[in-house]
C-alpha cells in the first residue's frame, strides 16, 4: 500500500480529474449542441472550415494545441489581455485554465456524435412537427433532442472519457500544481519520474479498469440502441 | 368558400407554375404522374417548401406579397407519405403532441377521431410496433387532432401495399362524409381518385393542366395526360334492388340502371359507379344473346386518339351521364362510329367504389 501522503496525494489528484472531466463535459454539451445543430443543417460556405476547426484536436499533438492555448492566455495573448481586464487574472495554471483546455480539447468527441445522431434525424421530423404547430424551438426540445438521445450519451461518455484521459496539454497548461492542476495522468507521470512503481501501478491500473468500463458501457447502450 | 392557390417556382431541372380556384369544401384530388409537380404544390400549401405566390384559405390570407406565415402558424393538417409519427412517443404520447399545440378544440370530440380511425388498441404501442397501415391511420388521427381547417394528404396509400390499402380506403371515405374542412388529396392512383375526389386537378410538368368536378373531370377524351388502363367515368348511383338468389344489386343513374356485384350496400344508398373504358364495347344493334348483363342504348359524342395506334377513346352519352369506350380503330371505323350516331354499349364490368 502507498504511505498516507502518497495516498491524499493519488486520492486529491483522482478528485481533481472527476471535476476537471464533469465541468468540461457538462461545459461540452451547452456548447456544443448548438455548434452540431449548426453543423448538421447548415447549407452555409461556412460548414467546411467549422467543422475542419471542431476536427482539428483529433490529428493535432496535445502540445500544440497547448503552445497555442498559453500564448493566447499568457499576459500577451488576447484572452489573457481580456481576463486580466475582467477581473479573473490569467488563466494558465488554474483550474479554469485546464477546464478551458480541455474544452478545445475534447470538443470534437462531443460535437461529432451530437451532430451526426441531428443528420440521421434530417428534416422529416421536423418538418411533421412544424405542420402539427410547434415553433422551431419547441420542435428542436420536443422531437430532435429526444431524437438524439443515443447520441448524446455517447457525446458525454466520449468527452468525460477523453478529458479524463488527457496530459499534454494539462501539463503544458496546468503545469503540475497538487489539488490545482495535477489530474491522475499527471501524478502517474510523476510515481514513474519518482521510480514509485507500486503507486503508479494503481493510478495505472485504476486508469485501465475506468477506460474498460466507459468503452463496455458505451458499445453495450449504443449497441442495443442499434438493434 | 374557396381556396385561391397561385404559385410560381424555379428549381433546376423542375418549374411549378399553377393558378388555381378550388372549393372550399369536399375533396379536391392533385393528380398526375411523379415528378409533374403535386407534391411540391402541396408543400408550397403547407409553407414547407416557398414559391412565390399567394395562398387565401377561406378567405384567410396565409401568402401574398410580403405576407408568409411559416408552417407551424398555418393552421393544416399534413399527412406525408412516410406517416413521419415521432419514434420517441408511443401512439396515445403521439397523439398528444398534436393535441396539445391545437389552436382551439376540435369540433368533433377527440375520442371520436380515435374512434374513428380504430385506434384505441393501439394507444400503448410504439411507432415501430406498428404496420404501415396502422402508422398511417395514427398520422392521420394525428393531423386531425391538431384541429386543422385545411387537411392535406400526400399519397398516404404510396407506401402500402394492395391488402394495407383496402383496410385504409373505408377509413378515408368515412372522413370524406364527415369532415367539414376541405381535403387535399395527391395521388397518382387513378381508382384512388375516383374513389375519394370531388372535384380533381390534373397535373403535368408543373402545370395544372386540367380541372373540374370529377366526374365531368374524368369524362374528359381531351385530357393533356393520357389515363390508358385507367381512363373510364365514375358517376353517382342509388341502390334500388337487391337480387338475394344470383347476388346481384340494381342501381339506379342519370340514364339507366345497371346489375353490378351485390357488396351489401342497402337499397335506397347513394354509391359511386366506375366503368372502365377498357370495360365498354359497342354494338350497333342490341344484342341479347351475350354473357353481358348491362346494355344500354347511347349517343356517340366525339372521339380520341390514343397513345397506342391502332386504339381509340370513344365518349358516349346515356341519358345523362357520359361514359367512355376504349376500341380499336378498325372497330370503329366499321361500325362507322360518328358523332350523334345511335349505338348500344355493352359493359362488361362495373365497380362500385364507396
Amino acid at each position: 500500500m502507498p504511505s498516507l501522503p502518497n495516498l491524499t496525494a493519488d486520492l486529491g489528484a483522482v478528485w481533481l480529474t472527476f471535476r476537471l472531466a464533469t465541468v468540461t463535459t457538462v461545459l461540452l454539451l451547452l456548447i456544443g449542441t448548438p455548434i452540431a445543430w449548426w453543423l448538421a443543417r447548415t447549407r452555409s460556405w461556412w460548414k467546411g472550415p467549422v467543422g475542419a476547426v471542431v476536427a482539428l484536436p483529433i490529428v493535432l499533438p496535445p502540445t500544440v494545441i497547448g503552445f497555442y492555448l498559453l500564448l493566447l492566455m499568457g499576459p500577451d495573448g488576447a484572452v489573457g489581455r481580456f481576463t486580466e481586464w475582467a477581473g479573473i487574472g490569467l488563466l494558465p495554471f488554474t483550474f479554469w485554465g485546464l477546464v478551458v483546455a480541455s474544452v478545445f480539447y475534447s470538443m470534437p468527441f462531443v460535437v461529432q456524435p451530437i451532430q451526426n445522431a441531428f443528420e440521421a434525424i434530417g428534416e422529416r421530423p421536423l418538418e411533421a412537427a412544424a405542420t402539427l404547430r410547434a415553433a422551431p424551438l419547441d420542435a428542436f426540445f420536443s422531437v430532435a433532442l429526444p431524437l438524439a438521445r443515443p447520441g448524446f450519451l455517447t457525446a458525454t461518455i466520449l468527452g468525460f472519457a477523453h478529458t479524463v484521459g488527457e496530459f499534454g496539454v494539462v501539463l503544458m497548461i496546468g503545469g503540475n500544481i497538487p489539488d490545482k492542476t495535477r489530474v491522475v495522468s499527471v501524478q502517474i507521470y510523476d510515481h514513474v519520474e519518482a521510480l514509485e512503481y507500486a503507486q503508479a501501478h494503481w493510478l495505472a491500473g485504476g486508469m485501465v479498469v475506468f477506460a474498460f468500463l466507459v468503452l463496455l458501457a458505451l458499445y453495450t447502450l449504443t449497441g442495443r440502441k442499434a438493434r | 368558400m374557396s381556396i385561391a392557390a397561385q404559385f410560381k417556382l424555379d428549381w433546376p431541372g423542375f418549374s411549378l407554375d399553377v393558378d388555381l380556384d378550388l372549393p372550399g369544401r369536399g375533396v379536391t384530388a392533385l393528380f398526375g404522374q411523379s415528378g409533374c409537380g403535386k407534391t411540391t404544390l402541396l408543400r408550397c400549401i403547407a409553407g414547407l417548401d416557398r414559391g412565390a405566390g399567394r395562398l387565401a384559405i377561406n378567405g384567410e390570407t396565409w401568402q401574398d406579397a410580403g405576407v408568409f406565415l411559416p408552417t407551424h402558424r398555418r393552421p393544416l393538417g399534413y399527412v406525408f407519405q412516410d406517416a413521419r409519427l415521432f419514434a420517441h412517443l408511443d401512439v396515445g404520447r403521439n397523439l398528444d403532441y398534436a393535441r396539445r399545440r391545437a389552436a382551439s378544440g376540435n369540433s368533433r370530440g377527440d375520442a371520436a377521431i380515435v374512434e374513428l380511425l380504430g385506434l384505441g388498441p393501439l394507444l400503448e404501442r410504439l411507432p415501430e410496433r406498428l404496420s404501415g397501415g396502422e402508422q398511417q391511420r395514427v398520422a392521420i388521427a394525428r393531423a386531425l387532432l391538431s384541429a386543422p381547417r385545411l387537411l392535406l394528404l400526400d399519397e398516404p396509400l404510396a407506401a402500402l401495399d394492395h391488402a394495407r390499402k383496402q383496410e385504409i380506403l373505408p377509413y378515408l371515405e368515412r372522413l370524406r362524409d364527415e369532415l367539414d374542412i376541405p381535403v387535399i388529396y395527391v395521388s397518382h392512383a387513378a381508382d384512388e381518385v375516383a374513389r375519394l375526389a370531388d372535384h380533381l386537378v390534373v397535373m403535368d410538368g408543373g402545370r395544372a393542366v386540367a380541372q373540374g368536378p370529377l366526374a365531368a373531370t374524368l369524362a374528359r377524351i381531351d385530357l393533356p395526360i393520357r389515363l390508358g388502363e385507367d381512363a373510364g367515368a365514375v358517376f353517382a348511383a342509388t341502390v334500388a334492388e337487391r337480387d338475394a338468389e344470383w347476388h346481384l344489386a340494381r342501381v339506379e343513374f342519370d340514364g339507366g340502371e345497371l346489375w353490378v356485384r351485390d357488396s351489401g350496400v342497402a337499397v335506397g344508398r347513394q354509391v359511386r359507379v366506375r366503368i372502365l373504358a377498357r370495360d365498354v364495347s359497342l354494338a350497333n344493334s342490341r344484342h341479347d344473346d351475350v354473357s353481358i348483363m348491362n346494355l344500354l342504348p347511347a349517343t356517340v359524342l366525339a372521339h380520341a386518339a390514343e397513345d397506342h395506334p391502332s386504339a381509340i377513346l370513344v365518349q358516349l352519352r346515356v341519358g345523362g351521364t357520359k361514359l367512355l369506350a376504349r376500341l380499336t380503330r378498325r372497330s370503329a371505323q366499321r361500325l362507322d362510329l360518328a358523332p350523334g350516331r345511335e349505338v348500344w354499349v355493352q359493359i362488361k364490368a362495373v365497380a362500385l367504389i364507396g
